[in-house]
């Protein structure tokens, strides 16, 4: 238990986690913008600071976390994320209400996560996955809610099939996964409104 | 024609004002301490956690006073404070059988192990004014005897052996459910009832308890037994994975015993009702078990005929700040609803009035 | 949302130390903070304390107190309660958990030191210094139990009719 809470928590969760919301919020609400986003968490190795700042902001006792093999692999990541979120690690990733994502590369189906229902579409999981890179005027075109035109954004790695499961995805709407990625000092978000396609 | 009213802040901040100087009353008498009110107004600070449901005696009396005594206000005030709260998760079931008791009767059994105390209530009192409260007279200390300390299982407990009475069964594979992070859907089950039952409004469920008694549901109801006292709240924090001992919260059981006349499936027994409330109000908690038990009507294979039984109508409107919320909205401006009615109205009146006239001078054309 | 109860006991600690700092606990939700703050300066152990870190910032928040339809049957939600909870680590490593009904986060941060100091040597000194509190709060029960014992009912049956 020490050694796992050697690495303290925020120091200011309160006003960290609002940031941590807000940057979120405008990620979400305007897919294809980047937020810059340089959270000052330093939790234990390997949960990225920026993917345990916002496990941090958002998860509690009922909001359930589900953790990647390379996170789940670390017993002071999990005891870490329970002792300051109070949420349950579940094995099943549609159980999760949030997951959390290392190893972006080999991220599970999206259809593997919880989906929602067509009366509680909420009630699906947001992914929150670290990436090597997020540029503007990147591969990807984005269209959708939030969005003028289109956009572009590259995101690196992208894994392979993920842009037919995102169109797989908006077809469920209302219900689907949101995909929250994050990069050193950078942010966006990929929600279940947004089309996706590779130019 | 949509108008839009804006306006008015100033009358509301003189409001506000005067309010709090109503509230304070006269300067030449002492100010009221939450301290007083929690302590010597415990019954009211009990409604208001048992309805806010919410346990904290000290925020329950500062409700009390911010809401002058208007303790569905000050309900209102302690449910507003507790959305501002994070959860941190949610306890081990109370155990009342280990209570602290200060008082324990049965209207069923005479000799219960453990004995019968009537602790401090207002029953057998004549009910007339004590003028020596205006005067603050003395009190005497109140008497003592050596306290036993024996066991006092629960009288449902006792009753057991012979199959008499219907068995409760602990589930704890089961989902507790919470109608404060679910909305309720009907039919709902006994968990979710318990629930809103607890926090419902005393008066409501008075008065349905007592419509079963007067026939409408009517369900046989003898008082097991009421106990009032201590019990320890005990929550198991995922980084300890021991229960830790959060302090002690008072709270007033009922166990009502029903007779029942069995069915094609259950021999004749005894059914229960159950109450469990914060605080001491026994009746609260009595009330609590006539409706639980009445809300139970399906499970037992009887007819629905009563309000008491309606689970949805029970449910509904058992909770006394979203119907104060209801009520209460109809002094908002309706400026603009009432005008498209009062158009609505006028135009139905011409309309009549021609229907009439038109009537009219077709029977005069008949007569001639 | 609904959650289930899976609260087992899990044997990470040994039993009995998590008896004595069950006990402890116990005792420190029923006690006020001055008697708290006296049991820490009866140790001597204000500089260890005042070096200890948080592991988390003392925080209100609500637990869900349940009950059990009939007592003993399935568990339903009853209403929640205001607790505070503190988290600490002592210079040492030790580290102090607490978690008391009320919003007192002063009082839950130093019942946190007094939880990780009773893990240690100091569970003997801590012990001794809370002898007053436990004799206090007993004392106190005792004449409640004394008070409600009179108001005991003692029935007699009148003997009717012939035998």
């Amino acid at each position: 238990m020490s050694a796992a809470l050697a690495s303290s928590g925020p120091a200011d969760p309160v006003i960290e986690a609002q940031a941590d919301f807000r940057s979120l919020m405008n990620a979400l609400a305007r897919p294809g913008t980047i937020e810059a986003f340089a959270p000052k968490l330093l939790p234990p190795a390997p949960l990225p600071a920026g993917i345990g700042s916002l496990a941090l902001a958002l998860a509690d006792h009922e909001a359930p976390l589900w953790l990647d093999p390379q996170l789940a692999a670390s017993d002071e990541v999990s005891a870490y994320l329970r002792f300051h979120t109070g949420a349950k690690i579940v094995a099943d990733p549609a159980a999760a209400t949030f997951a959390l994502v290392a190893d972006f590369a080999r991220m599970p189906p999206l259809a593997n996560f919880a989906l929602g229902t067509d009366e509680y579409p909420d009630r699906s999981t947001t992914i929150i996955a670290a990436v090597d890179a997020i540029e503007a005027d990147g591969p990807l075109e984005l269209a959708g809610p939030g969005i003028a035109t289109t956009a572009r954004i590259g995101i690196a790695p992208w894994r392979d099939g993920l842009t037919a499961e995102l169109a797989a995805n908006r077809a469920l709407f209302p219900r689907g996964v949101d995909l929250v990625l994050v990069a050193p000092r950078r942010l966006a978000a990929l929600p279940r409104t947004t089309r996706v396609r590779e130019v | 024609m949509y108008v839009a009213v804006k306006g008015g802040e100033a009358a509301i901040d003189n409001a506000h004002a005067l309010l709090a100087h109503e509230r304070r009353g006269p300067e030449d008498v002492a100010e009221i301490a939450p301290r007083q009110i929690e302590t010597q107004l415990k019954l009211a600070v009990d409604r208001v956690m048992a309805e806010g449901s919410l346990y904290d005696p000290k925020l329950a009396a500062l409700a009390i006073k911010q809401a002058r005594g208007d303790l569905i206000e000050a309900i209102f005030l302690v449910r507003a404070y507790r959305t501002t709260l994070p959860r941190f998760g949610a306890s081990e079931p109370l155990d009342t059988a280990r209570m602290a008791i200060e008082r324990r009767i049965s209207a069923t059994f005479k000799d219960l192990p453990g004995g019968q105390v009537l602790g401090p209530t207002f029953d057998y009192t004549h009910r007339l004014i004590d003028f020596l409260l205006e005067a603050g007279a003395e009190l005497p200390l109140p008497a003592e005897v050596e306290a036993a300390h024996e066991a006092t299982p629960r009288v449902t407990d006792l009753l057991d052996d012979e199959g008499l009475i219907e068995r409760d069964v602990p589930d704890d594979m089961a989902d507790v459910g919470d109608l404060t992070r679910a909305p309720l859907d009907f039919p709902a089950d006994r968990d979710l009832r318990l629930q809103a039952l607890a926090r419902g409004d005393e008066g409501f469920l008075l008065a349905l308890g007592y419509s079963t008694q007067r026939g409408y549901g009517r369900t046989h109801p003898f008082v097991g037994e009421i106990r009032f006292g201590a019990v320890t709240a005990e929550y198991v924090p995922e980084e300890l994975g021991f229960a830790v001992p959060l302090g002690s919260v008072a709270v007033t059981e009922c166990q009502m015993v029903n007779q029942f006349h069995g069915s094609a499936d259950v021999p004749p027994q005894f059914t229960r009702g159950y109450g469990l409330v914060f605080g001491q109000s026994e009746r609260k908690a009595m009330s609590m078990s006539l409706v639980d038990r009445a809300l139970r009507t399906r499970e037992f294979g009887e007819d629905v005929v009563a309000p008491a039984q309606d689970e949805e109508f029970v449910l509904s409107h058992c909770d006394n700040v979203q119907a104060t919320g209801f009520v209460e909205h109809l002094k908002l401006p309706h400026y603009v609803d009432f005008q498209a009615e009062l158009g609505l109205v006028r135009k139905m009146r011409a309309e009549h009035a021609a229907r009439r006239q038109g009537t009219d001078s077709e029977l005069k054309e008949a007569a001639e | 949302m609904t959650s289930s109860i899976s609260h087992a006991v899990r044997p990470k600690t040994e039993g009995y130390l998590v008896l004595r700092r069950q006990a402890l606990m116990a005792l420190l939700a029923e006690a006020t903070k001055d008697e708290i703050c006296q049991i820490l300066s009866d140790i001597g152990a204000g500089a260890l304390a005042a070096a200890a870190v948080d592991l988390r910032r003392p925080e209100s928040g609500l637990v869900m107190l349940r009950g059990r339809a009939g007592g003993d049957g399935r568990a339903f939600n009853l209403g929640e309660a205001t607790v505070t909870r503190a988290a600490i680590r002592l210079p040492d490593g030790r580290t102090g958990f607490a978690y008391q009904l009320g919003r007192d986060s002063e009082k839950a941060r130093i019942s946190a030191i007094l939880d990780a100091l009773c893990q240690g040597d100091e569970h003997v000194a801590v012990e001794r210094a809370a002898r007053t509190v436990r004799q206090r709060v007993a004392a106190e029960a005792e004449t409640k139990a004394r008070r409600v014992a009179a108001t005991k009912v003692d029935f007699f049956t009148m003997v009717r009719g012939e035998d």
